[in-house]
């Protein structure tokens, strides 16, 4: 088939800023990317659910509790609004779940380090909550209308997530001197792993240049993560934590703050299944399908036998 | 009893309406079994926080839709009917409530 000519209808809507939508023709490396991309994006928003909800049952007030338990909720809904954006590229949420499961599919690095206190369950809502946020409001003007939608519900209502985060870091600074400490540890141990989830830097991502031809991204992980680092600062000097990073100074030229990058190694070494939790995240992820599939199947087995009903009837 | 293959079920297409008087919205999609499914789906991840007063579900197989490829001659038979429109008309200066 000659398909140069839906190559130039492709390329032309790219060029008028227009979205690409599930029923144009698209290049089938930029299909594969999008699922690509996407589906990363979904199962991170589902295993990151773990992290947090190993603090539900030990929250320490009932307001913490029932904050943490909506957060939590929420991204369960974007794991969820972000398969259904996957599918409209042709690939089935069957399918999706598997390659979690199976681990062809790759999750964001952070969700594979543990939350030791109650601090961590702030300082991720405060880092990687707003690292996350930095990123997705970028994709709100990706080019693929479908994810593009599922970001602006996203963005919506993450600006709660981080707040409650910043909320309980204010809180724990301000509080007696363990708490103090527990906070500035829990700021210690996230700050490099936050850092590194804007992805390797540009000279050394792959994916990179496709994704910037295609505007699946607009900014590239040096300089969103650039914008991470000169907003979060003054965020962290306000209620008087520090960052353990002793290159940071203020670099009037470029108007932003010169910071150490962080340890790549460590970050490939985490990517490929090595991290601290990688293997307790995914077995959870295993059991809890395996012990739904009951439900699944009743759920079935009831929609089947309504069917049959409804015939006689 | 026959097996029952895994699965996430059917998707089915969520529209909201944000007040009453208003038009439904496609906001997005869930996967259910049936209609009582669906519904709760819908809600639960549509409208955490007050999105809406009412919910559409409708199976996604039986949308129908243009497709992208003959959008133009598909819509053109409305291109050349400009008289559809209130300001082809050409009116006496100084008419008022029209
Ligand atoms: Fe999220
Ligand atoms: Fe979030």
């Amino acid at each position: 088939m000659d398909t140069t000519h839906f190559e130039e209808i492709f390329e032309a809507k790219l060029a008028r800023n227009e979205m690409i939508e599930p029923k144009d023709w698209m290049p089938d490396n930029y299909r594969k990317h999008l699922i690509r991309q996407i589906s990363q994006h979904a199962h991170s928003e589902v295993v990151g659910m773990l992290p947090e909800g190993n603090w539900i049952t030990r929250a320490p007030s009932l307001r913490a509790k029932k904050i943490l338990l909506a957060k939590v909720q929420d991204e369960g809904g974007h794991g969820l609004y972000l398969y259904t954006a996957a599918e409209t590229l042709g690939i089935s949420r069957d399918e999706l779940i598997d390659q979690l499961l199976t681990g062809v599919a790759k999750y964001s690095s952070i969700f594979n380090y543990p939350t030791l206190t109650w601090a961590d369950i702030g300082a991720i809502g405060w880092l990687v909550d707003g690292a996350a946020i930095m990123n997705q409001v970028m994709l709100q003007r990706t080019s693929y209308g479908p994810y593009a939608r599922a970001m602006v519900r996203i963005c919506k209502e993450e600006s709660f997530h981080q707040r409650q985060g910043y909320e309980i870091m204010t809180m724990m600074a301000r509080g007696t001197p363990e708490q103090r400490a527990m906070a500035q540890d829990a700021v210690n141990r996230w700050w490099w792993p936050t850092l590194m989830m804007f992805g390797p830097p540009d000279a050394e991502s792959p994916n990179s240049a496709n994704a910037i031809k295609w505007k699946i991204k607009r900014e590239s992980n040096d300089q969103l993560r650039q914008r991470f680092v000169n907003q979060t600062l003054p965020q962290g000097e306000l209620i008087g934590l520090t960052f353990p990073d002793k290159g940071l100074t203020w670099n009037e030229e470029k108007q932003g703050y010169d910071f150490t990058a962080p340890d790549w190694a460590e970050f490939k070494n985490v990517i490929s299944g090595n991290g601290p939790c990688n293997r307790e995240r995914l077995a959870m992820r295993r059991r809890a399908h395996d012990e739904g599939r009951w439900v699944r199947e009743a759920a079935q087995a009831y929609a089947a036998k309504n069917k049959r009903y409804q015939a006689v009837a | 009893m026959e097996a029952i293959k895994d699965s996430q079920g059917a998707v089915w297409e969520v529209f909201i309406q944000a007040k009453p008087g208003q038009p439904y919205r496609h906001v997005g999609n869930v996967h259910a079994f049936d209609k009582e499914m669906a519904m709760q789906n819908a809600r639960d991840v549509y409208t955490r926080r007050g999105e809406g007063t009412a919910i559409w579900v409708v199976p996604s197989n039986y949308i129908v839709a243009s497709s992208p490829e003959d959008i133009g001659s598909f819509f053109d038979p409305a291109n050349d009917k400009v008289y559809r429109h209130p300001t082809f008309y050409t009116l006496p200066e100084g008419v008022q409530h029209i």
